[in-house]
């Protein structure tokens, strides 16, 4: 505890030599049980998440750099991190996007059923992947509801890319939303009606005031969606089919790599990916830090 | 009449609640109006219809002679004061104040040149480059003024804008505005709940209750010659009595007061005096009362006075007039200038 | 008759409800109908497609899937993993918090990073991690293959991986809720001549306890679904060391059971699976909301 040791309140005849005993045991022992506490927490914590990530980054690199080079050049590695990337960039602008509309009517309208909208928009996040892939399969794959509409088009979802990205939005839809939902709350309105009466449009007030104030919590749901995205594999795994340089993203390539015991080069590309992680959480804990620092 | 202010039977309710109910007044060019009245009355709605920020379900603003009931708030240029500042809080305070010209496309020369002219007419100027959360309230304020008055607006509301400030700042602001409207002339209604204010600064009040217009006048009319018992107890501290009208004079218990000729014999009423008005009598006086307490004001003292029949009265009495007189004493005192109104009529204003 | 109304007007006014005429109601609706369409689109359409298909000939599809070989085996694991979590984590996710929020160390902004990983990394990638520690090539993991302590393709790998995905969730569910906590009131109960666990007991614990369990429940919700951190850490072996969620994933490749057509059983246990997480999250919201009422 951080508070400063209290005295025990009793009127003691025996005076401040007891008392000073008292309160330095009492102290020593707070230190202690602060001190057993936060070796526990530190224990913990390098044991289930630092010692993994040291086995990778050593595990990885244990092959040299030349089987890092040699993986790299291969196509179908170039492809699935291209791959990838493509998914991540479009699912994080379309969850933005909408995502600030969905937030701004959760945080400032009121309608009917608004909760209702409320818990939709949290239910990606109870979903298991795998079950967001059937949602898919069950949507635009054989027999699927939509499936004769793009069919008769001759537009190919299911085991291509439009499904991969569609699952990846579905998973990645709450995280924008749950952050500046909070943020618009705080903020009130006030400052958007003070710029209208200084004879600003509602755009011009949106730019100019709203997305600047809501810059950090977006940033921060930017930055979540966007690992989160980049990490999808189950429902990736069941609507990709994949298809080797063609349907097959970073993940779904350790995958593989493992199913066909090509371990090392799937530890590479898992450390890549976990590098490119960390540099993305350095970014999440930028901006979640400005975030709480000015909600104070 | 360039620059004033028309409200016609401003009337809104949220769903079964009527929070302005059929407000008409006239704020006149280049003076300071105050909507005065408590939390609740509808004041601050009233004043955001005429912003724009809300929607009348009926009546007619008018503004410098255009009716702008349907107009957007962008379109109105009114200059808007928040009693929470509502600064831009991430951008400097020379960038809120330059905001109404820059999204009206000013010439950035014309833009600083005015926004150096207002910071330096609020006494902000060193503090051009400071964000608003490193400024305290009375200059978060300042600078909402200067924001709102950039663009040159016809009119100036203010929505309890020292609402949220220290009592010394609160004086201190109070009587810079005062001097700001001096100079600059804008046509001003200034929503408060502090009559004192209300008194000092307006050329002319209204005075709202429960949503709708109680008294309209100057600061003497709506002092002196309250016109309702709200105004009554509302717009400066009064003592309240209850008694009965009997020939002209309102009787209450062992004494009478005169000024009920007005209102009907046997009814019931009340009778609102000032404490200033009650005066040490030089014999008998309109009644004996005890000094209960006494408690120094500076040059006035405040007495507490107790009548036989249990009623307490405030008295503020000027320290010559009170001869030496101590608690306990009993003493004959005048009620000067009673007010009368029917008791149906009187809600129950805060005691003096 | 009483005196001034004392409503509020602020009270009154509903909410962001300051627009002027003209253009309003468009702009609201449009800003609602796109609302509408994109959850509707994404969310629920996919919701209504999996409960018809796995709950359209009523039971038949569920009662199909559990009696494919493996399945009950596979559920119970996932729920006696998700259980074993949310219970392990709960504990230390909590004493997590505490360190962070009333200790102070050097570092504690690393560790506070450190305990985000989670939300970066991506499952798998955290699997491929525990394989690489503690697979049978390495010095770590031959050392407790040795002693008989299977983690790689085990129980016990599965609850690592769980671990490891699941802890921010408790932790960052706490840590608001235990800064918020005015320490005048524990001191006030130490003044008193309570001792440091009566404390903790009687005053602090009271207010974390819809924290903690609301932690708790995500990080149980979030096992249930886990997929990427396991597939490749468990192995995958029937009645030992199959989860639901990647029992799910083979019942869609077909040919691999072979004994049920089409994709209907596997929807039927998705739907069960998913809505009792769905519940456990709203559960979660109501006692986060329940928590911020009370302070």
């Amino acid at each position: 505890m951080s508070a400063p040791p209290t005295e025990r309140v009793k009127p003691s005849p025996a005076g401040d030599e007891d008392l000073t005993r008292l309160r330095n045991a009492d102290a020593r022992r707070g230190r202690l049980v602060r001190g057993v506490m936060l070796a526990v927490a530190l224990v913990y914590v390098s044991v289930l998440l630092l010692a993994p990530l040291a086995g990778i980054f050593i595990y990885a690199l244990k092959s040299g750099l030349g089987t890092i080079g040699q993986t790299f050049s291969q196509p179908d590695v170039r492809h699935a991190f291209l791959l990838t990337f493509v998914i991540m960039a479009i699912t994080v602008v379309v969850t933005t996007f909408f995502g600030v509309i969905v937030a701004l009517v959760l945080a400032r309208d009121r309608f009917p059923g608004k909760r209702l909208v409320s818990a939709l928009v949290d239910l990606p996040l109870a979903v298991s992947p795998v079950v967001v892939g059937l949602m898919a399969v069950l949507l635009f794959g054989r027999g699927g509801w939509f499936e004769p509409f793009f069919a008769s088009r001759g537009i190919q979802i299911m085991f291509a890319l439009p499904a991969m990205i569609l699952v990846t939005i579905f998973i990645s839809i709450p995280f924008v939303i749950r952050e500046v939902v909070p943020v618009l709350q705080e903020l009130g309105m006030e400052e958007e009606q003070a710029a209208w009466t200084l004879g600003a449009s509602r755009l011009q007030t949106f730019i100019r005031v709203t997305l600047r104030n809501i810059r950090w919590g977006l940033l921060y749901g930017i930055a979540l969606s966007a690992a989160r995205a980049i990490g999808e594999v189950g429902a990736v795994l069941i609507v990709s089919g994949t298809l080797t340089g063609k349907t097959e993203t970073a993940t779904l390539y350790i995958l593989r790599a493992f199913d066909q015991y090509q371990d090392q080069q799937g530890y590479i590309v898992a450390l890549t990916l976990a590098t490119f992680s960390i540099v993305l959480l350095i970014g999440i804990e930028t901006f979640k830090r400005r975030r709480t620092a000015e909600a104070d | 009449m360039a620059g004033s202010i028309e409200i016609e039977g401003l009337t809104k309710s949220f769903g079964g609640f009527r929070a302005v109910d059929d407000v008409s007044f006239v704020a006149e060019d280049g003076k300071i109006t105050a909507l005065l009245g408590p939390s609740g009355s509808g004041k601050s709605t009233a004043l955001r219809m005429i912003a724009g920020l809300e929607r009348p379900d009926s009546g007619r603003i008018t503004i410098a002679g255009e009716d702008q009931t349907r107009t957007s708030v962008q379109e109105r240029r009114v200059g808007f004061v928040f009693q929470h500042y509502a600064l831009f809080r991430h951008m400097t305070v020379q960038q809120n104040v330059e905001f109404g010209l820059r999204v009206r496309k000013e010439d950035p020369a014309k833009r600083r040149a005015r926004v150096l002219e207002l910071l330096d007419l609020v006494h902000m100027t060193p503090f051009a480059e400071r964000y608003p959360g490193q400024l305290s309230g009375g200059q978060r304020q300042r600078v909402a003024l200067a924001r709102a008055l950039a663009p040159q607006p016809k009119v100036l509301l203010l929505d309890e804008p020292f609402g949220a400030l220290d009592a010394k700042v609160r004086h201190d602001l109070r009587r810079w505005l005062d001097e700001l409207h001096r100079e600059l002339g804008v046509t001003s209604l200034l929503v408060t709940h502090d009559q004192e204010e209300a008194l000092e600064l307006a050329n002319k009040i209204v005075v709202m209750h429960e949503g709708r217009v109680e008294q309209v006048g100057s600061p003497g009319d709506v002092y002196d010659n309250p016109t309702t018992p709200f105004v009554a107890g509302f717009v400066g501290s009064a003592n309240v009595l209850h008694g009965s009208v009997v020939d002209g004079h309102i009787h209450l218990g062992s004494f009478r007061l005169p000024g009920a000729s007005h209102l009907q014999d046997g009814a019931s009423a009340t009778a609102f005096v000032r404490p200033h008005d009650i005066r040490v009598a030089g014999g008998e006086g309109d009644v004996k009362a005890v000094i209960e307490r006494l408690a120094s004001l500076g040059w006035l003292t405040r007495v507490t006075l107790r009548l036989d029949d249990g009623e307490a009265l405030v008295a503020h009495v000027p320290n010559e007039e009170l001869h030496g007189a101590v608690e306990g004493d009993r003493i004959g005192v005048d009620l000067r200038n009673p007010k009368a109104f029917l008791k149906s009529e009187s809600e129950q204003p805060t005691d003096a | 008759m009483a005196a001034v109304v004392a409503i509020e007007q602020d009270a009154k006014r509903p909410e962001g409800r300051a627009r002027p005429p003209s253009g309003a109601a468009l702009r609201r609706w449009s800003l609602r109908g796109a609302t509408f369409v994109y959850l509707g689109l994404f969310i629920l359409l996919p919701v209504v497609a999996i409960l018809q298909h796995g709950f359209g000939d009523g039971l038949a599809n569920l009662k199909a899937a559990l009696d494919t070989f493996g399945a009950k085996a596979a559920i119970r694991l996932t729920l006696e993993m998700a259980a074993l979590t949310a219970i392990i984590n709960g504990i230390f996710g909590t004493l997590l918090a505490y360190v962070l929020v009333r200790i102070r160390f050097p570092g504690r902004d690393l560790l506070s990073t450190v305990v985000d990983l989670p939300f970066a990394v991506p499952t798998l990638v955290a699997g491929v991690m525990l394989v690489a520690l503690y697979g049978p090539s390495s010095t770590v993991g031959g050392w407790f293959e040795a002693h008989g302590i299977h983690i790689i393709f085990a129980p016990l790998g599965i609850l690592l991986a769980l671990l490891f995905v699941t802890l921010p969730l408790v932790v960052r569910s706490v840590q608001p809720v235990l800064l918020e906590l005015d320490p005048a009131e524990e001191e006030a109960a130490r003044v008193l001549g309570a001792g440091r666990w009566t404390t903790f007991r009687r005053v602090m614990f009271p207010a974390l306890r819809p924290a903690i369990a609301a932690g708790c429940l995500l990080a149980f919700a979030r096992s249930l679904g886990e997929f990427g951190a396991i597939v490749i850490v468990s192995g995958n072996r029937v009645n030992d060391t199959l989860t639901a969620p990647v029992f799910i994933s083979q019942l869609l490749q077909p040919g691999h059971y072979g004994s049920t057509g089409g994709p209907d059983p596997a929807a039927a246990v998705s739907a069960v699976l998913f809505g009792l997480a769905f519940v456990l999250v709203l559960v979660t919201e109501k006692l986060v909301s329940l928590g911020k009422e009370r302070s």
